[in-house]
């Protein structure tokens, strides 16, 4: 069992001070802000890692940070054998969002980021499978941005009320 | 920058090429679709088959046929407490248990406490949703296999349960019940004798069911080494609740993450020993769901007896839902496993941000590993003992 | 027989018109089609099951479309599902019905603003005879709703061209609604989907 600032060292020590940030003043959960283009290796690490051991992925979800025109991607993880919690999260520009996949280290990311794709348009590179789950294959945009305009017809079919 | 085709229909199917079978006739792997209307697959799943002869060399779940566009909802709402109507038509079939997932995190985001007499009431009420949620599953379960009877037993034990409900909520299947802070109404006077005799007549229909189902030949053959989900995998994946336990995993958020006041009561993990094959199987993960809808009769025994008489029901649902601006992931047990939300907020009455971690959505990606070489036969016990509902996966 | 017990006298004769004997002999054993959408399947799993018992009305599920007489659409329907429901109901033969049970295949229910994948009402996609409100419906709703389709099937006509004869719902209290047949309105101009190329159209020969 360790908390977020000590997993914060182990993490800051291994990779780098740069790489890392830990944010604590918010209420509720503090988190830990990785770059995007470490966020495969950081996994692998908290997975294999003896005394860290995450070896469950409970969540992956996108976000939409519309105001600093941000994507994001938050990882709940946590250790079924040490019983600690850790919230990862990746912060990219809305142009240009793209990030490693983790489907190899966890399974459990293979439809969330395939979700996040669909909902958000985050590229996850080395996905071995990617394309959208939820809305079908023609549709048009990502629903889950905060300035989506639904399209106005589907396959003939009114959209709107 | 990945090389991704957009508005791919699925992954590229490689057929095996033409085999000489010997008398001049070849064969060849096919590809079948399964779904979206099939009467087992529970809802609107469609499963992409390659089938050598009868034994399936590749599955691909396509999901999505019944997106709802929950998140969007919660985001468009310009209140906390008009998301719960939604949440409640997520899992249709549990909806007592997701309102509560939701109400609990909402509080733990805005620091509220409800009293003793709310709680008892919300556990009593998630763990009968659970017995009816479990009844539905090993209901249909049976229906699927080809065992019509059970089916109809099931039922009428569920009838039970929904009248306690709809005493208390006004409605059958969404209840809107649990609410932030509180509960809707208080229960009716009668409410304490109704479970009271509910809990006393349901616990010979448990014997009955396995009499009838759980240790019926064919039932048994049907699903014993069938389907087998090993632990490892099971974890990887993600897999939780009956399923995840049916593998052997003890592992319940009752006990390991307790919310509410789940550490109150005594109650038993009930895991997958396999009793009639290897562990992990569609059996174990069935009868799992059978003896748990027993550990429920005992929590809501022993949270009859400590429930307190008097307390306001609504004594800290908030006049205004705002809560500080931050983030909270709170996960708690439903019968179908794991359900997480992932609620971020901006100081303001609109969420900015609902997620759900739906267990079914986790649970069914296991699908393509655990179905190779299985008959087409078996897929249908296979997509019965993982009890999607599809409402949930698709959101 | 009910009703019709102790009707006749020492002869075998029953005298009623053809008409009426086959509409008869239809509405008495209206087949559905085991198909559900979502949380309202469940509430017709519940209407067919012990308590509430659709087989006391001749009404049994069917898996197949082709062997159905009525379709039940049960729970939402997305725009990506509302291909196939299209699909579906063309699969039936005639004569077919179609019930919208709940408010999100009536009209949306309430996924009716911002639900951007569901589509807003099934009527759009299939012509429809009855709408069953509620979200979800009891029991109870849908078997009143097959009761309405007794009485409409009890009104059509053998004669050509003549279409069904609208029912009318003795309303308490309001003005008395007429039912027409979904192929008399206007409103039921359905939408024309564009089908897809076939989505197994993909598979290609192995080497």
């Amino acid at each position: 069992m360790k908390t977020p600032e000590e997993l914060h060292r182990i993490l800051a020590d291994k990779f780098g001070d740069e790489v890392f940030e830990l944010k604590q003043d918010e209420p509720v959960a503090p988190w830990i802000i990785v770059k995007a283009e470490q966020i495969r290796e950081v996994s692998k690490f908290l997975r294999d890692e003896p005394g860290l051991r995450f070896d469950a992925l409970m969540c992956l979800s996108g976000v939409h940070y519309h105001k600093e025109n941000a994507l994001g991607v938050t990882y709940h993880l946590f250790s079924t054998s040490e019983k600690h919690k850790l919230t990862l999260k990746v912060i990219m520009p809305e142009e240009d969002a793209h990030l490693p996949t983790v489907e190899q280290i966890w399974k459990t990311a293979d439809w969330h980021e395939r979700e996040a794709y669909d909902m958000f348009g985050i590229r996850f590179d080395g996905h071995p499978d990617h394309r959208r789950i939820l809305c079908p294959d023609d549709w048009e945009g990502y629903p889950l941005r905060k300035d989506y305009q639904v399209q106005e017809f589907y396959r003939g079919m009114k959209v709107e009320y | 920058m990945t090389n991704v085709k957009e508005n791919r229909p699925g992954p590229e199917v490689t057929l095996s090429p033409p085999v000489d079978a010997g008398n001049g006739l070849k064969t060849q792997e096919m590809v079948i679709s399964m779904g979206p209307q099939h009467p087992s697959t529970h809802g609107v799943l469609r499963m992409e088959l390659t089938l050598n002869g009868e034994i399936v060399t590749r599955a691909i779940p396509h999901i999505g046929y019944l997106h709802r566009c929950f998140e969007k909802h919660s985001e468009a709402m310009n209140d906390y407490a008009k998301v719960i109507p939604y949440v409640d038509r997520m899992d249709y079939v549990a909806a007592m248990n997701n309102e509560l997932g939701y109400a609990i995190a909402m509080e733990r985001l805005m620091d509220i406490r409800v009293n003793d007499r709310v709680e008892y009431i919300r556990v009593i009420m998630s763990e009968l949703q659970r017995i009816a949620s479990h009844l539905l599953a090993v209901g249909t379960f049976g229906l699927d296999i080809g065992a019509f009877t059970p089916f109809l037993y099931c039922f009428i034990e569920r009838e039970k349960i929904l009248d306690i409900f709809e005493k208390a909520s006004g409605a059958r299947l969404l209840y809107n019940y649990i609410w932030i802070g509180g509960l809707m109404n208080d229960v009716p006077a009668d409410f304490k004798t109704d479970t009271a005799a509910f809990v006393k007549s349901f616990r010979p229909k448990i014997k009955e069911l396995n009499d009838l189902l759980s240790h019926n030949k064919i039932f048994i053959d049907r699903t014993a080494n069938v389907g087998v989900l090993p632990e490892k995998v099971a974890i990887n994946y993600g897999v939780s609740g009956p399923s995840l336990r049916g593998s052997g995993v003890e592992w319940d958020l009752r006990k390991d993450d307790p919310y509410s006041i789940y550490d109150r009561f005594e109650f038993d993990v009930i895991v997958g020993q396999g009793e009639m094959g290897t562990v992990g199987d569609c059996w174990d993960r069935y009868i799992v769901r059978v003896w748990e809808m027993e550990e429920s009769l005992k929590i809501i025994e022993q949270a009859l007896d400590q429930m307190p008489d008097e307390g306001d029901v609504q004594e800290a649902v908030p006049k205004k839902i705002r809560p500080p601006a931050g983030e909270i992931y709170c996960r708690t047990e439903t019968p179908r496993g794991e359900l997480g939300y992932y609620i971020i907020s901006d100081k303001s009455t609109t969420p900015f941000r609902v997620k759900a971690r739906a267990p079914s959505f986790v649970n069914l990606s296991v699908l393509p590993a655990i179905s190779i070489g299985a008959m087409v036969a078996d897929m249908v016990a296979i997509i019965g003992s993982i009890d999607i509902v599809l409402g949930e996966v698709d959101r | 027989m009910g009703l019709l017990d102790k009707k006749f006298q020492d002869s075998n004769i029953i005298i009623v018109s053809l008409e009426k004997a086959l509409n008869w002999a239809r509405k008495s054993s209206i087949w559905y089609m085991q198909f559900g959408l979502a949380c309202c399947a469940i509430e017709m799993m519940a209407t067919a099951a012990s308590r509430y018992d659709f087989d006391r009305f001749g009404i049994i599920p069917r898996s197949s479309p082709r062997q159905a007489d009525v379709m039940i659409v049960a729970g939402t329907v997305t725009l990506k599902m509302a291909t196939r429901i299209k699909r579906l109901y063309e699969q039936m033969a005639e004569p077919r019905y179609v019930i919208s049970m709940g408010s999100c295949s009536n009209c949306g229910g309430p996924y009716w603003e911002h639900g951007y994948h569901v589509l807003k009402g099934v009527d759009r996609v299939v012509p429809v005879d009855v709408y069953v409100p509620g979200c979800p419906p009891r029991p109870e709703a849908l078997l009143q709703g097959f009761l309405h389709l007794h009485d409409k099937i009890m009104n059509e006509s053998l004669v050509e061209g003549t279409g069904s004869k609208p029912v009318v719902i003795h309303d308490k209290g309001g003005d008395d609604i007429q039912v027409k047949s979904a192929e008399e309105t206007d409103e039921h101009k359905t939408a024309r989907i564009e089908f897809p190329q076939q989505d197994v159209a993909r598979k290609k020969e192995g080497a």
